[in-house]
């Protein structure tokens, strides 16, 4: 049962033929067998879930089951969790437990579903490998001495390994889908101001949006519908009616126009990689999509203009760590300065560091205009990039990202070579669009994944569209063999 | 050298908002430390601001209060800097965009001249919370209650001249507040709060002078005595050659002096940007014009409406209508009494007089309108004298009753009765004849020893008015 997707899971629960408590069971086995080879989680809640399993078939007896009620599902340690650790990768917060739920924390307790623990991700979700997280590394299940991708390595490798059906994640430049691609699994960051910020920890404000990442397409439209919500708690949360994306996978792709950006297939790109997403292309075109070649001119603008809002955002986030009233605080502070210092010296690792500083000196008097102010003209200009484009075709379709997973610590001394491996997801952040990776073949042994971009509010049509290739493909269905007598 | 002063101020309302500006916690004053901070004023991770459609209500009705202009698009930005009772490390506030733009508004002074005061700007913004560094040994503790609280910052131009046309700028800007009823104007709890910017120059000179700062000045008192205190400073160091350096300094009233607090050279860069959390803010044209029709009568029309309507002068008409709750209780004596030119002068010189030597608020003040009224109508219809008003309204203001009952009891009601004080003058008279005479004979002066042998025998009760007149009559028999 546990190499089975979240849908199967959930008709196989619909039918009795398993219960909540035993799948749970199932799970927590196995986490334990393997999870040192992985180190997906950083918090597991086996009594938590069991409970929360136990309450799922109770609820499912009397009739009043959801679709994920029951279903075990991982979060990223991002989400406020009440009463459980809520470390966001970093030493910062290893002693914070929020005193209140996540709006998506919320709305997945309130379908019933179980919560099997909180994943790895990079500190502060800055990063693309779950290499600076605070509790260690999480290694991709396809080959251990891979990197997952991140920031939410922990939920892809978490999926990949059969710890969990399905995973919350974040997404600021990437960090669903690059890791969803690395780990051979699907996710989907929605349209900005789809899924609320509530109690989600900020790295970049205007550009973080959680998302569902799961095995198929189908898994995610069943956990968008939960998520997605307007919630006046978060501002910048958009009041749009939530569709029921499970209920219109089925819709015909035939016709549905398809733009493949030349400069997501230019220099930088892994031949191999571009191999397999053409033939997927290929695969929708034999369904009936009709694929165009556009432009997206200002892709190379992408990460220099990211690479100042997200760090000038997440500088001023982090300022609230401070040693006073929560989290770490360096022992016997001589003074407040002393406090200051060493609180955030000790708390903070490398890379949280460097881009508190690149952000801090993009605001400072005398930068301020010629790097946040240029870097939001050209936000504004990317966007109207793919707002022409998207007068043309219906969806972009690209790779998710232009290389495989590195192996760890490839890549740790060359920050600059790191975010770069961003340069296909970054964007659509930029623009606040709905992206998503679906798995699209292999290299090596290592997953390729297919990267879908969406107008504003189409998420619908991203998901069907991703559905109609799996149901033509299987890649999303390979699994990764791991050993139980097998180290690292 | 002649010098000219020049002072710009920057004004911090509270609003009276029942929950604070980004959060849904209660904005009252006084409860025990860190009891009203929730999860988003304790800036904990996670937690995102939703903006109080109430704070802007209230500046968008001081904004047409001081004829501004209101923004139609109004943005919130994040001003960076660390201290431990700044929560979040930065303080929503607005730079580029404020709720209101350039206003103006109109000062009264003791001459009764007047004038216009430009008012650059007035933005909305969170309070810090506060730092109490008595009551722990060795550390500072923190009370975030405050954290969050709405804040209207006015910022004036720089066109005031002297400490009293700063005080007289403060006191309409608490008369607008308090009469909108946007801010309870309580400076002793901090809900107004004052930045003086002062600087000097040789009279005639174009420049301005480098100014200093005077940070959070918290009585009209105090903003008086630290602006002279800070002009003499500046005028000594220039006059001695030195230069003024341009720093934040506090005022410390028992010294009555100004000391640096910190100097702008190495003040923060605050690196303001937009809030990414909060959407901007937009108004139409319709929500300000339905603000505008529900503001209730403002310090200035009102000013105008009682010279015309019971003929006061602007003077008085001004310091009765600095504030609301003194307006409305002039009102209430002049509907007692009808008699609004003795309203204004009890209320104005005899009640304030009193609530100031006895530094009791107007709000505590022991006699109602009611009552004053009906004192000055005790006056008006020959009851009592004027004189003998003022011993009444001393123990109306200590507790002792309603004027007739303090008249009755201290036996002051004048004799006006003209069959009383005619026996009283006929006896005066049969007992001193020969003063008789004398008068009779062309001693015009022996009027007053009359006089004052009536108002003897009545025990000073006898209306003197009433005495005048029957003892003219029977002295010239």
């Amino acid at each position: 049962m546990l190499n089975k997707t979240l849908t199967e899971q959930s008709q196989a629960l619909a039918k009795g033929e398993v219960s909540s408590l035993e799948l749970t069971q199932a799970y927590i086995q196995r986490i334990n067998q393997l999870e040192p080879q992985v180190n997906a989680f950083i918090s597991q809640t086996p009594e938590q879930a069991l409970a929360q399993a136990k309450a799922a078939d109770e609820r499912r007896a009397k009739g009043d089951a959801h679709a994920l009620t029951g279903i075990p599902l991982a979060h990223k340690d991002i989400f406020c969790t009440q009463g459980v650790r809520t470390s966001c990768g970093s030493k910062m917060l290893d002693n914070f437990i929020a005193p209140y739920n996540a709006t998506v924390i919320e709305r997945f307790n309130a379908v019933g579903a179980v919560s099997l623990g909180k994943t790895n991700l990079d500190e502060f979700a800055m990063g693309s490998s779950t290499e600076s997280s605070f509790y260690g590394p999480t290694r991709n299940p396809w080959q251990l001495d891979r990197v997952p991708g991140g920031s939410s390595g922990g939920a892809a490798a978490a999926i990949a390994a059969n710890f969990a059906a399905g995973a919350t994640g974040t997404d600021t430049g990437g960090s669903i889908r690059q890791p969803a691609a690395f780990c051979g699994i699907s996710g989907i960051k929605p349209t900005y101001g789809r899924v609320s910020r509530w109690g989600m920890i900020a790295y970049g404000s205007s550009l973080d949006q959680g998302g569902p990442m799961a095995k198929s397409c189908s898994d995610l439209a069943l956990m968008l519908e939960v998520m997605a919500s307007f919630d006046a708690k978060d501002s910048t949360s958009v009041d749009q009616p939530v569709p029921a994306y499970s209920q219109g996978l089925t819709q015909s792709i035939k016709g549905l126009r398809i733009g493949l950006p030349k400069e997501y297939f230019g220099e930088g790109l892994d031949p191999r990689i571009a191999d397999q997403v053409q033939a997927a292309v290929k695969t929708l075109e034999t369904q009936g999509a009709i694929i165009k070649e556009i432009s997206l001119p200002l892709t190379h603008l992408a990460i220099p203009a990211y690479y100042i809002i997200a760090p000038a955002e997440a500088s001023t986030n982090l300022s609230r760590y401070d040693g006073v009233k929560f989290g770490h605080r360096c022992d016997n502070p001589k003074d407040l300065q002393d406090l200051y210092l060493r609180t955030r010296q000790q708390g903070f690792g490398t890379e949280v560091k460097r881009r508190i500083l690149i952000g801090t000196y993009a605001l400072s008097a005398g930068y301020y205009d010629a790097y946040y102010r240029k870097a939001q003209q050209l936000r504004r200009m990317i966007k109207n990039d793919f707002a022409a484009a998207l007068q043309e075709v219906d969806v972009i379709a690209g790779p998710a990202t232009p290389n495989l997973p590195w192996t760890l610590g490839a890549k740790s001394q060359d920050p600059v070579a790191m975010y770069l491996e961003d340069l296909y997801t970054i964007a659509v952040n930029l623009a606040g669009l709905p992206g998503m990776s679906v798995p699209c073949g292999f290299v090596d042994g290592l997953p390729v994944g297919l990267q879908l971009i969406g107008n504003y509010f189409q998420e619908q049509q991203l998901l069907t569209l991703g559905h109609q290739y799996q149901l033509q493909s299987d890649w999303h269905l390979q699994q990764p063999e791991l050993s139980t007598s097998g180290g690292n | 050298m002649q010098w000219e002063i020049v002072i710009g101020l920057e004004v911090h309302v509270q609003l009276a908002t029942q929950t604070k500006i980004f959060s849904g916690a209660s904005t009252a004053f006084g409860a025990e430390p860190n009891t009203q901070a929730c999860a988003i004023d304790l800036g904990l991770p996670g937690t995102l601001p939703v903006f109080n459609s109430e704070a802007l209500r209230k500046a968008v009705q001081f904004g047409l209060a001081i004829e501004a202009e209101i923004g139609k698009r109004s943005v919130f930005d994040r001003k960076n800097y660390f201290y431990p009772d700044l929560p979040k490390g930065y303080q929503v506030t607005q730079m580029d965009f404020p709720i209101v733009g350039q206003g103006q508004l109109e000062i009264t002074l003791e001459d009764g001249s007047s004038k216009v005061i430009g008012v650059t700007r007035a933005h909305l913004e969170e309070d810090a919370g506060k730092s109490l560094h008595e009551d722990f040994e060795g550390m500072s503790g923190i009370d975030l209650n405050r954290a969050g609280t709405p804040l209207l910052e006015i910022v004036s131009e720089p066109d005031i001249r002297n400490a009293k046309e700063a005080v007289a700028y403060l006191k309409k800007i608490h008369a607008i507040i308090t009469y909108l009823g946007i801010s309870d104007g309580n400076m002793a709890e901090g809900s107004m709060r004052c930045d003086v910017n002062i600087s000097v120059r040789p009279k005639g000179q174009a420049e301005f002078g480098t100014r200093c700062e005077i940070k959070n000045v918290n009585s009209f008192k105090f903003v008086e005595k630290a602006i002279h205190c800070e002009v003499q400073r500046q005028i000594d160091i220039i006059e001695d050659g030195g230069k003024i350096v341009q720093e934040t300094r506090l005022y410390d009233p028992d010294k009555d002096e100004t000391r640096s607090m910190r100097s702008k050279e190495v003040a923060n860069d605050y690196r303001y940007f937009p809030e990414p959390d909060l959407l901007p803010v937009e108004i139409d044209d319709a929500y300000v014009q339905a603000i505008r029709e529900q503001l209730p009568e403002l310090p200035d029309a009102k000013i105008e409406r009682f010279i015309s309507q019971y003929q006061l002068s602007k003077y008085d008409a001004t310091q009765l209508a600095a504030s609301r709750l003194l307006a409305d209780y002039f009102e209430q004596v002049v509907s007692a009494c009808g008699q609004a030119k003795l309203a204004a002068n009890w209320v104005l010189v005899e009640l304030l007089g009193q609530l100031n030597r006895s530094s009791t608020e107007l709000s505590d003040n022991p006699i109602s309108a009611e009552q004053l009224g009906q004192l000055i109508q005790r006056i008006q219809d020959g009851t009592i004298s004027g004189r003998q008003a003022k011993q009444v309204f001393e123990a109306m203001y200590q507790g002792e009753g309603s004027p007739d009952a303090i008249i009755e009891a201290k036996g002051l009601k004048q004799v006006s009765d003209t069959g009383a004080l005619e026996a009283m003058i006929d006896e005066i008279m049969s007992k001193n004849p020969a003063q008789v005479a004398d008068y009779r004979g062309g001693k015009d002066k022996l009027f007053g020893f009359f006089v004052g042998q009536v108002m003897k025998a009545s025990k000073g009760q006898a209306n003197p008015a009433v005495v005048n007149d029957l003892l003219k009559a029977k002295l010239q028999g």
